[in-house]
């Protein structure tokens, strides 16, 4: 009997010789990632339990990015315990304002997350490394500090559900609307505690960067897990970093609870409407909805490919009277890249702001808060109820290109309607 | 362990911005966090919830983010359990984590807010007083009654770790 990607990483950290869905397992984890939220907590109960070392000092990683640069003095002093505790622990990887960069970003970008890995972090989008070909899931706090202490995790193996796209792509839809699309079919509990594994020749054609976004809102499902097979892409993203990955494939006869297969050869771009991931249209479907406010950026859609299609329909224009344009890069490394194609100077010609990275507008945290009664269309991937500033106001989630077109007439349009 | 109390009543796919707003994170501490907890979309939760009272919500409860403090927030603002028809992965994970009880059960609809609801968490039964009604739900798998036994994951953790080594 077969077994999907999942089910043979999970094999392989358990030390099982066969595995099924439902069991609970104990894994070793390859990564235990935390951000300036999360490792407070884990951090504090690691500390109440009595060890004084953590398992491994090169397998934990800590991110101060969510309030970073620190909004206030709380944020400063929860940044803080994270700076303190890398010092005292000798932990390499904690990444300072200057090195630091929206954590499911930073992480791929450095390679300390390779294909074949295990990866627990205590942020829900840490899914997003399953475009790698890594088993990589959200945990909390205490999961963390429990794999400070052992280097482990307790896990409930996931059934897996196949996704398979056929087709091609229209121009301006991308990684981000297929995802979109998904959660729109399937609802926000659609893939609960399930493995997502998305495949079919889109996904093969499809570039890391979008792959990257996809696997990021498998959590907007309710799954576990979103994995991508590895193959040639995967390989030469990876192919400058020192350790070694390892690629698996799912078999033939692996066991899947459920396929949906769609030719997406027609699909426009996609826009979740307020307030929930799954609420989606097509952008034509929405006629005359006038934004404040167009944020491009996240771990969902701020890399330097995203930052590349808004720039290019930006250029030697200004975003409509009363919009503002927040555009924020994931990592240092993109902001550079974007500094040095001449990306940055487009956005702050075009009437917008250039941020350092930082996760601040996704979750309502700081760098462009929303009023009662604004409207926001982001490239995040969240748009629940006050989740980017006040509960009066309204998120509509999409990509980079619809992102940046709407700055441009200030309504949610479609980029083929922005004449070059 | 039994648990007894007044229940409030909430929808399918409250997410942990709901229970708690990411402007609050900047606190651990579960009686602060427990002061805003529904904040946005209950305003007066806070204040109306008494020590002992029980959530009753639909489907996926807790579905977003990884955040401890929303099951913390729960707990700060004195409710004593939680029962829905099912829950978000993460939060499931936390509250079997931080021992937050909580009961799945597809009868949750049933159960009316202000209803006065018992609960036994051995047997996983809800006995709706003010209905005169029960509800059987499944027990947890032994597994994660440990670690609730443990009284959360460290213990459990710390106690198989002097297990070993003897």
């Amino acid at each position: 009997m077969g077994y999907t990607i999942a089910e043979k990483i999970l094999m392989r950290h358990s030390g099982r010789k066969s595995i099924n869905p439902g069991e609970f397992i104990q894994a070793d984890v390859d990564v235990a990632l935390a951000n300036d939220i999360t490792a407070p907590l884990a951090i504090s109960e690691f500390k109440k339990s009595g060890f004084a070392k953590v398992f491994n000092k090169n397998k934990i990683v800590l991110v101060p990015d969510h309030f970073a640069p620190a909004k206030d003095l709380k944020s400063a002093n929860q940044c803080k315990v994270l700076a303190d505790f890398a010092k005292e622990q000798g932990i390499k990887n904690y990444f300072e304002v200057g090195c630091m960069g929206i954590e499911h970003a930073l992480l791929p970008e450095k390679g300390i997350v390779l294909p074949g890995d295990l990866v627990i972090g205590a942020d829900s989008h840490t899914c997003t490394y399953g475009a790698l070909g890594a088993y990589a899931t959200g945990m909390g706090s205490t999961d963390l500090a429990r794999a400070y202490i052992d280097g482990k995790c307790w896990l409930k193996v996931p059934a897996s559900v196949k996704f398979i796209f056929k087709g091609k792509l229209k121009k301006w839809v991308s990684g981000k609307d297929l995802i979109l699309y998904t959660i729109g079919k399937i609802g926000v509990d659609g893939a609960l505690y399930k493995a997502m594994e998305f495949c079919g020749p889109v996904i093969r054609r499809l570039d890391m960067d979008g792959r990257f976004s996809m696997c990021n809102m498998a959590i907007e499902a309710g799954a576990r897990a979103g994995l991508i097979e590895p193959d040639e892409k995967t390989r030469k993203y990876v192919s400058a970093f020192k350790r070694r990955p390892k690629f698996y494939r799912s078999d033939k006869d692996a066991r899947y609870e459920e396929v949906y297969e769609w030719d997406i050869s027609r699909l426009e771009p996609q826009v979740a409407c307020p307030h929930l991931p799954s609420n989606v249209k097509p952008v034509s479907g929405l006629k005359g909805v006038r934004i404040d406010q167009a944020v491009i950026g996240s771990c969902t859609n701020g890399r330097i490919s995203d930052l590349r299609i808004a720039a290019a329909l930006l250029k030697g224009k200004k975003v409509a009277k009363g919009v503002k344009l927040i555009v924020f890069p994931a990592t240092q490394k993109i902001y550079l890249q974007a500094v040095k194609e001449g990306l940055a100077e487009i956005f702050v010609k075009a009437g917008g702001i250039f941020s350092t990275p930082t996760c601040g507008p996704c979750l309502g945290g700081h760098m462009g808060i929303l009023a009662d009664g604004e409207t926001a269309i982001a490239t995040t991937n969240r748009n629940f109820l006050g989740r980017m500033g006040s509960p009066k106001s309204f998120v509509y989630l999409s990509n980079p290109a619809v992102a940046a077109a709407s700055a441009l007439t200030g309504r949610i349009t479609h980029p083929e309607k922005i004449k070059k | 362990m039994i648990i007894k109390g007044r229940v409030h009543k909430f929808s399918d796919d409250i997410n942990t911005d709901d229970i708690i707003a990411a402007k609050y994170l900047v606190s651990t501490d579960a009686g602060e966090l427990g002061a805003h907890c529904m904040e946005t979309i209950k305003p007066v939760f806070s204040k109306d919830v008494k020590p002992g009272d029980i959530i009753v919500a639909g489907n996926n409860f807790g579905c977003g983010s990884s955040r401890e403090h929303a099951p913390l927030a729960i707990k700060g603002c004195g409710v004593a359990a939680v029962i829905a028809k099912s829950f978000a992965a993460i939060f499931f994970r936390n509250a079997i984590n931080i021992g937050l009880p909580f009961l799945e059960s597809d009868d949750a609809d049933k159960i009316r807010h202000g209803d006065i609801v018992e609960i036994d968490l051995d047997t996983g039964l809800i006995n709706n007083l003010t209905q005169g009604k029960q509800y059987h739900t499944q027990a947890f798998p032994s597994f994660l009654q440990q670690i609730v036994e443990c009284g959360g994951l460290i213990n459990y953790i710390k106690k198989h770790k002097k297990d070993r080594s003897q």
